[in-house]
């Protein structure tokens, strides 16, 4: 290879490649701020973060769960459905506001949880990891099919009520609702609790223990049990939130509801690296937005969305498997 | 520490006979740790060489190295005069190098004969489509295989085991078993790692038997990793000493039980400065 | 171990012979109504796809939660095929399947050329000469647009190539259909269309295992889900593709060829295939790789090729039953392939034992029964219970037996057969040379 060639003629054309590459995506970006005005593209963007934080508190629970028994729990998306349920008698039925009604939500969905990894779970720690990731469908599969009895929760599609009033703030052309506030507020406080307990308290310790190293932990005279049920308590608590809150920004519920919420919070977590909990934070953020700018700009788009949530994980898969924040395993010979 | 040759003394390679495992300044970085520095060894061919040291000293490394499970991160690795860095792990096998493993990873769920059997893969004889369809040669084939797979085991006294499923059998049939599997590959560099370890002397003393013997009867050559000092002292022709991934020391039995280095490597500084 | 004077073919040939016959006689004397004879079917189909996973994942071990997709792959192209036939919604009787014949012909030789061009070597050396006067990453940007070029031009000489023989399959196809009579060119368009449903499937196997298989168990597990949603987002917005797919409304009219005949012969000759492939060296060594990959490695073994083998293999099967299913109800909807449904597959081969061809078969019969079964059993009104039910069997069976039913024990002709009989000799190695053994003490 001539020397004189590469520099003169070769190292031009890269530099040109480079520059059309560029110039590409920015025409990409600025032909879809374009395309339906930069506010409708603001609004896009706003209501997409909106949604990944609702995910975010989702994916956190699987983040967590695997983090610390390496079990993909296919039926936390379930609980997410428990938790719009149960907030939803306790407003519609018992009259209660904003409140107690989430509290609520975070109360049966965490005791939900303690209940089905002390019976369905544990039993199965020492088994081959088929074993209880076999049983989280099964969970899965009944708490969806026995909610939908009619003398449970039945098979309807339910308008939810909220306990409140919207209302819509605008400013700079977007229009902001107290729901939009309340969901990120509320996640930002329950996200910064969570990093409080994990990071300040001991039983936090305990937890980043665990996860590390399951049997040093125990050695160490951690009570590695009630680690794990404790984690499992505390996952199902922000998706009882989560459901409440994604219930109240679209009012209506089903009992099939967890399940594509559920896969998409869960793609989130293995997104930002499955086991971090700033990344399943960040990957929840992506997710959320890339779910509402598909709807707002394909045409089609609310028939394509699952397709290109799925579209990012392959790719992702591809590019970097661990995620954005993961470590990469590396197995001891 | 003085120059010490690279290969026992005697012994000569030429360009028409290369030494059968030649490894040039191999070195293994992982993130920040230095697992082996610059490790140099010769194994001409048909020797019975040993590699030891503390653990942790890189000695399975230098192993994972050669078989391609690892890539280095710098040297080189030849094997009969062919550069073999950097290849996948199966096509480093099928040049010639089998290896047993530390922690035995044997096919837990397999019978003992198909755990051997299936070292016969690459040169089965037969294609899938004939394997499907029963037709062709796979009757032949499959009856040739199984009968030198079962010939295999017969060396190694497990012949009547063979249809034991391979986590059953106890612990030392267990490590005959990785030995038996890994000659049916044919190689003609055999990397033996703690072939002895969790044996009594009398199974040990079996076992030096056994290697001196599939040395002459398959052809091979031999490097050996191994804690068992009466194993290593006993059939190893020339001994590399390994300590914080570097070498420390070269030489026979006798010059390396002697050697101040490799003295204070095991025993530490304490018990060098009492001799 | 005692070996049984009667070779094991001859039992499993009187059982399979057995139920044939059971099965059919009882549908000619209206033993079992039509509602039945269909639920005998299915569990045969069922069978057939779960046999499959059961190769990529209880035989080979990598974890794939994706089979639906294959499945329902194999069930709308085989259905395209069909429909052509009876009712030329492409405009001709042969038109789709030329046109699927063709196309996958073409792909197979983009991946033998892509194959034969050795690709990522190419660009290591491209990179490597260029980087002497380059910086790495321009050396790196060239040879990968050179890499681009390449594959486009192989991309467009593989879509000619798939052009021009379409063009000359569809006069040849459509000419034998007009000669040969109806009774004889119907079966033929079937067996057509149940092997390109298989093709079809295990093709889209291969190019999605390329990138996706190098990944670990659990990563792996959710890559293939993610595929099978895509797969049911495609189906369910098919008709803006293909008008007669018809999207998330459902395909109709779709010929009822499938029989007890024709699910038998095909579930049989498929355990036979499976059964011939994992009883020798291939399938030990597919086994091996789910024992431990690296030891498989060590012994030669190149586990990527192995574990393509069986994922297109796998996706095969998925396909063919995926076919045979479509022209049982003659109906497509893509709820059936959805992310619920996918488990299934993946349930029953658990139930009946990973690693077990046998159990597979019965779980799957099990299944089948259960969930029909149930709905007759359970008093009007509480059919819905039958999915309450069917995971708190699930559950027992994991807390109870997770081994699953036969655990990884095969019945009759399907067990590894016995090596012959021999008397193996035995090398005396006391003839060893010198070296008297030093005394020394351990270290």
């Amino acid at each position: 290879m001539n020397k004189i060639l590469a520099k003169t003629i070769l190292r031009p054309v890269v530099w040109i490649i480079y520059a059309a590459l560029a110039a590409g995506l920015i025409y990409g970006i600025t032909y879809l701020i374009r395309l339906n005005g930069p506010t409708y593209f603001a609004q896009a963007i706003l209501d997409g973060l909106r949604l990944g934080f609702v995910y975010a508190l989702i994916a956190l629970g699987y983040t967590m769960v695997y983090g610390i028994v390496r079990l993909i729990n296919f039926a936390h998306g379930d609980v997410f459905m428990v938790g719009a349920f149960a907030s939803y008698y306790a407003i519609a039925r018992y009259g209660w506001g904003f409140v107690p009604a989430i509290l609520f939500a975070m109360a049966i969905c965490l005791l939900l949880n303690v209940v089905i990894e002390r019976v369905a779970y544990k039993p199965l720690r020492s088994a081959p990891r088929i074993a209880s990731l076999i049983t989280a469908i099964g969970v899965s599969f009944f708490l969806e099919s026995f909610t939908a009895l009619n003398f449970v929760f039945s098979a309807d599609y339910i308008t939810y009520k909220r306990p409140f009033e919207i209302q819509v703030w605008r400013f700079w052309g977007l229009s902001v609702t107290n729901v939009t506030v309340l969901i990120v507020g509320i996640t930002l406080a329950l996200v910064l609790g969570l990093q409080f307990i994990i990071r300040r308290t001991k039983i936090g310790k305990a937890m980043r223990a665990t996860s590390l190293d399951k049997n040093a932990a125990r050695l160490m005279g951690i009570n590695v049990d009630g680690v794990i049920t404790f984690t499992f308590a505390l996952g199902a608590a922000l998706a009882g939130a989560a459901g409440t809150l994604y219930a109240i920004a679209f009012p209506q519920i089903w009992t099939y509801m967890g399940i594509m919420p559920g896969l998409k919070a869960f793609v989130a977590a293995v997104l930002g690296g499955i086991g971090s909990i700033p990344g399943a934070f960040v990957g929840s953020l992506l997710m959320g937005t890339v779910d509402v700018l598909v709807v707002s700009f394909l045409p089609l788009g609310s028939r394509l969305r699952d397709l290109f949530a799925f579209l990012i994980l392959i790719i992702v898969f591809l590019v970097k498997p661990t995620g954005i924040y993961g470590e990469p395993q590396v197995e001891k010979v | 520490m003085e120059a010490q040759s690279v290969i026992a003394p005697g012994v000569s390679t030429t360009e028409s006979q290369p030494p059968t495992l030649d490894i040039r300044e191999l070195t293994m970085v992982f993130g920040g740790l230095r697992a082996v520095s610059d490790f140099t060894m010769e194994v001409p061919r048909g020797g019975l060489y040993g590699l030891i040291g503390p653990n942790g000293a890189g000695k399975t490394t230098v192993f994972n190295m050669i078989t391609g499970i690892y890539v280095p991160t710098s040297g080189e690795i030849r094997l009969e005069g062919q550069e073999i860095s950097g290849r996948a792990p199966f096509q480093i096998t099928r040049m010639g190098i089998a290896r047993t493993f530390q922690n035995i990873r044997l096919f837990q769920n397999l019978t003992v004969l198909d755990n051997v059997r299936i070292a016969f893969h690459t040169h089965s004889g037969y294609g899938l489509m004939e394997a499907i369809s029963r037709l062709g040669r796979f009757g032949r084939q499959e009856r040739a295989l199984t009968e030198r797979a079962q010939d295999i085991l017969a060396v190694f006294g497990l012949q009547d085991r063979q249809l034991e499923i391979a986590r059953n059998l106890p612990y030392g049939e267990q490590r005959r078993l990785e030995i038996a599997r890994a000659l049916a590959a044919e190689p003609r560099l055999l990397l033996l790692d703690e072939p002895a370890a969790g044996m009594n002397p009398t199974e040990s003393e079996t076992l030096m038997g056994l290697i001196r013997f599939i040395r002459e009867e398959f052809n091979l050559t031999i490097l050996l990793i191994e804690h068992q000092m009466r194993v290593v002292m006993g059939i190893c022709e020339w001994i590399t000493v390994m300590d914080f991934g570097q070498v420390i020391a070269r030489g026979t039995a006798d010059e390396i039980r002697n050697n101040e280095d490799v003295i204070v490597a095991y025993l530490g500084r304490a018990a060098g400065r009492e001799l | 171990m005692k070996r049984s004077a009667v070779p094991s073919w001859i039992p499993t040939l009187a059982v399979a012979i057995a139920l044939y016959l059971g099965v059919l006689l009882a549908k000619q004397n209206d033993i079992i109504s039509v509602y039945w004879y269909q639920v005998v079917q299915i569990a045969a189909i069922t069978a057939i796809s779960a046999l499959g996973l059961n190769l990529i994942y209880g035989f080979n071990g990598q974890f794939s939660l994706g089979h639906v997709g294959f499945y329902a792959i194999g069930a709308y192209t085989s259905a395209l095929i069909t429909k052509d036939y009876t009712m030329k919604w492409s405009g001709g009787q042969t038109t789709a399947v030329s046109w699927l014949i063709a196309g996958q012909l073409g792909v197979v030789l983009l991946l033998v050329l892509a194959n034969r061009l050795k690709l990522g070597a190419l660009r290591k050396r491209i990179t490597a000469s260029l980087a002497r006067h380059l910086a790495h990453h321009e050396a790196r940007t060239l040879s990968a647009v050179v890499v681009l070029l390449v594959i486009a031009i192989v991309i467009v000489v593989s879509i000619a190539a798939a052009w021009a023989l379409h063009a000359v399959l569809a006069k040849l196809m459509a000419s034998l259909v007009v000669a040969l009579p109806g009774d004889v060119s119907q079966p033929i368009i079937f067996v057509l269309a149940i092997l390109n449903g298989g093709t079809l499937a295990a093709l889209v196997s291969y190019l999605v295992g390329l990138p996706l298989l190098r990944l670990g168990s659990d990563y792996f597990g959710i890559a293939t889900l993610g595929f099978a949603v895509m797969v049911y987002t495609a189906l369910q917005n098919s008709d803006l593709v293909i008008e007669t797919m018809k999207g998330a409304r459902g395909m109709v009219a779709i010929p009822l060829w499938t029989t007890w005949p024709w699910v038998f012969g095909v579930l049989a000759l498929l355990i036979i295939v499976m059964r011939n492939m994992l009883r020798s060296s291939h399938g030990r060594a597919i086994i091996s790789v789910r024992e431990d990959e690296i030891a498989s490695q060590s012994m030669g073994v190149d586990v990527t090729q192995l574990k393509n083998l069986a994922f297109t293999v796998g996706g095969f099967y998925a396909g063919v039953a995926g076919a045979l299913y479509a022209h049982l109800y003659g109906f497509l909807h893509p709820s059936t392939f959805n992310t619920i449904k996918g488990f299934d597959p993946l349930i029953i081969i658990v139930f009946g034992g990973l690693g077990s061809m046998t159990g597979t078969v019965m779980a799957s019969v099990m299944f089948a029964l259960v969930i029909e079964g149930l709905r007759v059993l359970l008093p009007q009104g509480f059919e819905d219970w039958r999915f309450v039910i069917y995971p708190i069997i699930l559950l027992l069976i994991m807390l109870l037996r997770p081994a699953g039913l036969m655990g990884t024990s095969e019945w009759g002709w399907l067990k590894a057969p016995l090596p012959p009989e021999r008397d193996i000799p035995v090398p005396n190695h006391s003839t060893q040379s010198q070296a008297a053994v030093t005394p020394s003490e351990e270290a």
